[in-house]
C-alpha cells in the first residue's frame, strides 16, 4: 500500500499548494481580481481569475475542478444499473435528464427498446426536469443582476414541478428512476391532473417573469448587446442548448436527432434568437420552459397504455460495442460515449456534458467587458458546477 | 434519420445503406486518401472514422471545411488496456498491489480498429441534422503526443487539456496544458487503466451483484451469469 | 433649550443635553428599526410570497433585537493587512453623518435640535460626509472587492449629489427660504389656485423635483437598482466585505438610518413635513403630534424606496453615471428653470 500513501500525501500537498496560490495573485500589469471558488455569482465553486484595468477585464481565466468527482473513472467500476445513481449528480437541477442518454446508449448496445408507455413517461419526466431546471435559472438570473424577488418566485413555482417529480420517482432531486428497458414504476393515480394544474402555474410563472424580469428596462440594458457570441464561434466552441440557439443556430437534438424519446410525435417548436447576446440566451430559455409545459400537456393527454418495462435479463450484460447518444438536456447537449466489452459494467464512459463546453468560451467572451458584465455573461451562459466538473 | 432507416429496413432488412453517412465518409476518403485507415457506419446512428496519427490535424480541417461539420462536440481518449484491478468486485486482499499489468492483445476491439493502447476520440457534428462523425486516431504508446485541433475548433482547447491531465497525451501546438481539474502537482493520469481507484483499493465495494431469482422468473440464457 | 420649553419645566443644562442625546438616538434608531422590520423583514417577505420572521415575538417583532444581539456577539475580525485605525473609524464616520443629518430636521413647531436659516444646505452638505467614511472603509480593508466597492460608492454618491441638490433648489425657489421650518410653513400656508384648505405640499407643484429627489435618494442610499457599491453577486457587498460584528452593525444601522433621514428630508421638503392641514402651525399640540405625523410620512416615502429596492435589478456602473448626467441633471435643471419662470410670473 505504499503507493497509495504516497499518492494520498501528494494529493494533499498539491491541494495545499493550490490553496496558497488562491490567497494573492498580484502582478504589475493591472489588478488581478479573483472570483471564487467561494463567490456568490459562481453557483458553487467555479473560480474566475480576471485581470482588470479599472473596471474593464483585460483577460480572464476560468478554473474549475473544485467539484471534480471523477465520474468517468467511477463508471468503470460500476455495473450498468448503478451508473444512473452517479450520473444523477451531474446536473443536479434536472437530474432525470442525466440518466436518459446513458440508458438510451446502453439500450442501443443491447438492442433493447423500451415499450411505448415507458418512452412517453421518459419524455414527460425529461421535460419536467427541464422546467424545474430552467425555471430556477430565470430566478437566479434576476438574482445575479440584483433583483431579489424573482428568485423567490422561481423557488416557489419550481416546487410544483418538484412535487410532481417526487410523487412519481420518490426523489426530488435525484430520482434514479430510469432503467435499462423501461422505467422503475408507473405513474401514480391522479398524477396526470395534478401535473396539468402545475403546468398552468408554470405558464403563469413564465408570464410573470416576462413582465417582471425580461420586460424591465434595466434588465434589458444590462443584457442586450452584452456577451455577443457569433454563430460560427458558438459552433466551434461546441456551445449547446439555448446558448447555441440564442446565437441563431437552429439545432435541437430533440427535433433533429431524436433517439428513444417521443418528440417526433408531439407538436412543439424550437425557438431561436438571432442576436447572440445575453438577452437572447435568456429569452430562448424562457420560451423553452413554455414549450416544455406544452409538451408535458400533450404527453399527459396522449399517454399510451401498456407495459413500462421491456424484457431484459436480471443481470445486465451489455454486448461489446460502442455507442454515443446525446440528448438535448436542460443545459444543452449531454452525451455519453459508452464503450462496452461485453461485461456487466462499461469499459469506458465519456461524459460529454453541456456546461463544460458552454463555459469554455468564457475566457474568449470575457475579454474587454466590465466587471458587472462578468456576472451577466456567466449567468446567461448558465452552467451548473456538477455539469462542468463531473 | 428515422424515415430512411425505417423505409430501408422495411425493404431490405439485411443490408441497410445509410446514404447520407456514406456521402460523409466519401468526403473524408476523398480529402484524406490513405490516411483514412478504417471506418464503420452504423446505419441511422453514427459514423466512425479512424485516421492516421500524422493526419489528425488535417482530419480536423477536412471535417470543418469539407464535410461541413462545424460543430465541435467533444474530444477525449480511450485506454484499451484491460484494467489490472478488474472491476474491484473481489476483495482487495485477494489482489496483490500493485497487480501485474495484464497482457494486451495487439488489435483494439473497438469500432474502426486500431493498434495502439491509447486512442483519441473526437466528435464533430453538422448542426441542424443528426449527422455526426466520430474521429479516432491511434496515439503512439511510447510518446503519446498528437497535433492540436485548436486552430480548427477553438473549443478543443479545454478538451485537450482534460485529455492531457487524464490520459497523459500531449497536444503539440496547444500551449495551455495546465491541469483543469486536478491540483497542479498531481502525479499520474487518473483515467489510465493502471491508475488505481484508491477508494476501492482501500475499501472493497460491498455492492457485488447478488440477485436472487424471482419466483416464476425463468431467464434461460443470460440471467444465470454470476460475478466473474 | 427652545425645544424643551414645551414641557413647561426648566431643566439644568446637563439634563437638557442628555435629553437631546436621547432624542437624537430615538430619531435615528426609530425610523431605522421601523424600516428594517416593516419593510426589510415583513414587506419584502410578503412581496416574495413568504412569511418572514415569525418566531421571535408576535409576528417576529422581536427579531430586530435578536439580530442586534447576534451581531454584538460576533467576533470583531480585522484583516491582517488592514489599516487598523482607519478600519475602525470608518463606520463611525458614516454613522456620524447620519446623526448630524437629524440635527437640522424639524419635528414640530418647537421640537428641533437646531433651527438654522441654511438648514437644507447643511443637511445636503452633511449627507456627503458619509462618502468619506465609505471610501476609508473600502481602502482600509485591504481587500480588492472592498476597494472596488469604495471607489464605486465614491463615484456614485458624488454623481448623485448633484441631481439631489438641483431638485431641492426647485423647492427652495418656491418656498423662498433655506430654513426647513420655513419650508414647512410655506407648504402649510400656501394655496393651490386660491384654495388653501390643505396648504400646498410641494409634491403637487414640484413633482418633477420629487421624482428626481427620490431617484437620487435611492442612489445615495446605495439601494437597488443603484447598489453597485455593495453588489453582492459581483463584489460581495463591496466596502462591507471585511466588516463583521459590531462594526458591520454600525454600517447596517447607518444604511437604514440614512434611509430614514432622507425619507424625513423628502417628507419635509415635499409632503409638508410635520404639519397637518387645518391645524395651526403654532398649536402646542403639534409639538407632540408633529413627530408622529412626520414619522408616518417617513414611512410613506420609505415604502416607495423599498418597493423599488425589491423590484428592480441593478444598473451597471457606466449606465448609472450616464443616467445621472444625461437624464436626471438636465431634468432637474429644466425643473429649476420652469419654477423660476412661474415664480416670477405669478
Amino acid at each position: 500500500m505504499t503507493l497509495t500513501d504516497a499518492q494520498q500525501l501528494g494529493y494533499i500537498n498539491a491541494q495545499a499548494a493550490d490553496g496558497r496560490v488562491n490567497v494573492e495573485l498580484e502582478t504589475d500589469d493591472g489588478m488581478v481580481l479573483n472570483m471564487g471558488p467561494q463567490h456568490p455569482a459562481t453557483h458553487g465553486t467555479l473560480r474566475l481569475v480576471a485581470r482588470l484595468d479599472g473596471e474593464q477585464v483585460t483577460s480572464a481565466d476560468v478554473m474549475c475542478g473544485y467539484m471534480h468527482r471523477g465520474y468517468e473513472k467511477l463508471c468503470e467500476v460500476r455495473s450498468y444499473p448503478q451508473v444512473t445513481t452517479l450520473v444523477n449528480r451531474i446536473d443536479w437541477l434536472g437530474s432525470f435528464a442525466n440518466e436518459v442518454p446513458f440508458i438510451l446508449a446502453a439500450e442501443q448496445l443491447m438492442e433493447v427498446e423500451a415499450p411505448p408507455r415507458a418512452q412517453w413517461i421518459r419524455t414527460l419526466l425529461f421535460e419536467l426536469s427541464r422546467i424545474a431546471n430552467v425555471s430556477l435559472f430565470i430566478g437566479d438570473l434576476a438574482l445575479q443582476l440584483g433583483a431579489q424577488t424573482p428568485a423567490f418566485y422561481a423557488f416557489r413555482d419550481r416546487e410544483f414541478v418538484l412535487n410532481q417529480i417526487e410523487s412519481v420517482t420518490g426523489g426530488r432531486f435525484h430520482p434514479n428512476f430510469d432503467r435499462i428497458g423501461g422505467l422503475k414504476d408507473d405513474l401514480p393515480k391522479g398524477w396526470i391532473a395534478e401535473t396539468k394544474a402545475a403546468m398552468v402555474r408554470l405558464r403563469a410563472f413564465c408570464d410573470e417573469m416576462e413582465g417582471l424580469v425580461y420586460g424591465n428596462e434595466i434588465f434589458q440594458s444590462r443584457t442586450r448587446g452584452v456577451g455577443v457570441i457569433p454563430a460560427a464561434i458558438a459552433q466551434s466552441y461546441g456551445l449547446s442548448g439555448a446558448n447555441l440557439r440564442g446565437s441563431g443556430v437552429d439545432w435541437d437534438l430533440r427535433r433533429d436527432a431524436n433517439v428513444g424519446l417521443v418528440y417526433d410525435q408531439l407538436d412543439w417548436k424550437v425557438w431561436t434568437h438571432p442576436d447572440g447576446d445575453s438577452y437572447s440566451r435568456c429569452w430562448v430559455r424562457l420560451q423553452e420552459v413554455r414549450e416544455a409545459t406544452k409538451i408535458v400537456d400533450q404527453i399527459c393527454d396522449g399517454l399510451p397504455s401498456g407495459a413500462i418495462m421491456a424484457k431484459v435479463p436480471r443481470i445486465i450484460k451489455v454486448p461489446a460495442g460502442e455507442a454515443y447518444i446525446a440528448t438535448e438536456n436542460p443545459l444543452g447537449q449531454m452525451g455519453y460515449y459508452v464503450v462496452s466489452k461485453g461485461d456487466t459494467g462499461p469499459f469506458r464512459v465519456k461524459i460529454r456534458s453541456a456546461s463544460f463546453n458552454n463555459i469554455s468560451i468564457a475566457p474568449w467572451l470575457l475579454r474587454g467587458v466590465y466587471v458587472p458584465d462578468i456576472i451577466t455573461i456567466l449567468a446567461s451562459l448558465y452552467f451548473i458546477l456538477g455539469d462542468i466538473d463531473r | 434519420m428515422a424515415e430512411d432507416t425505417a423505409t430501408a429496413s422495411a425493404e431490405a432488412p439485411e443490408i441497410v445503406v445509410d446514404e447520407r453517412r456514406e456521402e460523409l465518409r466519401a468526403v473524408f476518403v476523398a480529402h484524406l486518401g490513405d490516411a483514412v485507415l478504417d471506418s464503420v457506419i452504423k446505419p441511422g446512428d453514427g459514423l466512425w472514422i479512424r485516421v492516421a496519427t500524422d493526419a489528425w490535424a488535417e482530419a480536423g480541417r477536412v471535417a470543418q471545411d469539407k464535410a461541413d461539420c462545424k460543430y465541435f462536440d467533444f474530444l477525449s481518449a480511450i485506454d484499451w488496456l484491460p484494467s489490472p484491478y478488474g472491476r474491484y468486485e473481489d476483495s482487495a486482499l485477494d489482489v496483490p498491489f500493485p497487480p501485474p499489468m495484464p497482457e494486451r492483445s495487439a488489435a483494439v476491439p473497438g469500432y474502426a480498429g486500431g493498434e495502439s493502447r491509447l486512442q483519441v476520440l473526437a466528435s464533430v457534428a453538422k448542426t441542424g441534422t443528426d449527422l455526426r462523425v466520430l474521429l479516432k486516431v491511434d496515439v503512439p504508446d511510447d510518446d503519446p503526443r498528437l497535433a492540436t485541433w485548436i486552430r480548427t475548433y477553438a473549443g478543443a482547447a479545454w478538451h485537450e487539456r482534460e485529455t492531457h491531465e487524464m490520459f497523459g497525451i500531449s497536444f503539440d501546438g496547444n500551449a495551455d496544458m495546465r491541469n483543469l481539474y486536478l491540483p497542479s502537482e498531481f502525479e499520474g493520469y487518473p483515467l489510465r487503466k493502471e491508475f488505481p481507484l484508491l477508494a476501492r483499493v482501500v475499501k472493497p465495494w460491498p455492492g457485488i451483484i447478488d440477485v436472487e431469482p424471482m419466483p416464476g422468473d425463468d431467464e434461460p440464457s443470460e440471467g444465470e451469469g454470476t460475478e466473474e | 433649550m427652545i425645544s424643551l420649553s414645551v414641557l413647561g419645566v426648566e431643566l439644568a443644562y446637563w439634563q437638557v443635553t442628555s435629553l437631546r442625546v436621547l432624542g437624537v438616538l430615538l430619531a435615528v434608531v426609530l425610523p431605522a428599526g421601523a424600516f428594517v422590520y416593516l419593510f426589510l423583514f415583513k414587506m419584502m417577505s410578503f412581496m416574495q410570497s413568504r412569511l418572514g420572521p415569525m418566531e421571535a415575538g408576535p409576528f417576529g417583532s422581536m427579531q430586530l433585537l435578536a439580530e442586534v444581539g447576534k451581531f454584538l456577539q460576533k467576533e470583531d475580525i480585522v484583516p491582517e493587512r488592514a489599516d487598523r485605525r482607519l478600519f475602525f473609524i470608518a463606520p463611525y464616520i458614516v454613522l456620524a453623518s447620519t446623526f448630524l443629518l437629524f440635527s437640522v430636521m424639524p419635528f414640530g413647531p418647537d421640537v428641533y435640535f437646531t433651527n438654522l436659516d441654511t438648514g437644507i444646505f447643511l443637511a445636503l452638505g452633511l449627507s456627503s460626509v458619509s462618502v468619506i467614511g465609505i471610501l476609508i472603509a473600502g481602502w482600509a480593508s485591504a481587500n480588492k472587492y472592498s476597494l472596488i466597492g469604495g471607489i464605486r460608492a465614491a463615484g456614485q454618491l458624488i454623481a448623485y449629489e448633484l441631481p439631489m441638490v438641483l431638485a431641492v433648489v426647485g423647492v427652495v425657489i418656491q418656498a423662498g427660504t433655506l430654513n426647513l421650518q420655513g419650508i414647512v410653513a410655506a407648504q402649510h400656508q400656501g394655496e393651490i389656485f386660491g384654495f388653501s384648505g390643505i396648504g400646498n405640499p410641494f409634491l403637487l407643484t414640484q413633482f418633477v423635483a420629487f421624482g428626481v429627489f427620490l431617484v437620487a435618494t435611492q442612489a445615495e442610499l446605495t439601494q437597488t437598482p443603484f447598489d453597485m457599491p455593495v453588489a453582492e453577486s459581483e463584489i460581495v457587498t463591496g466596502y462591507m466585505t471585511e466588516y463583521s460584528g459590531l462594526r458591520f452593525l454600525l454600517f447596517f444601522i447607518g444604511e437604514f438610518a440614512t434611509a430614514g433621514a432622507f425619507a424625513a428630508l423628502a417628507a419635509t421638503l415635499f409632503l409638508g413635513g410635520w404639519a397637518l392641514p387645518f391645524v395651526s402651525l403654532d398649536d402646542n399640540a403639534m409639538n407632540f403630534i408633529g413627530p408622529l405625523v412626520l414619522f408616518a410620512k417617513i414611512l410613506m416615502v420609505g415604502f416607495l424606496i423599498f418597493w423599488a429596492r425589491f423590484t428592480f435589478p441593478r444598473f451597471r456602473e457606466d449606465q448609472l453615471q450616464a443616467f445621472a448626467w444625461k437624464y436626471l441633471i438636465p431634468i432637474a435643471l429644466i425643473n429649476i428653470l420652469v419654477t423660476m419662470i412661474l415664480k416670477v410670473a405669478f
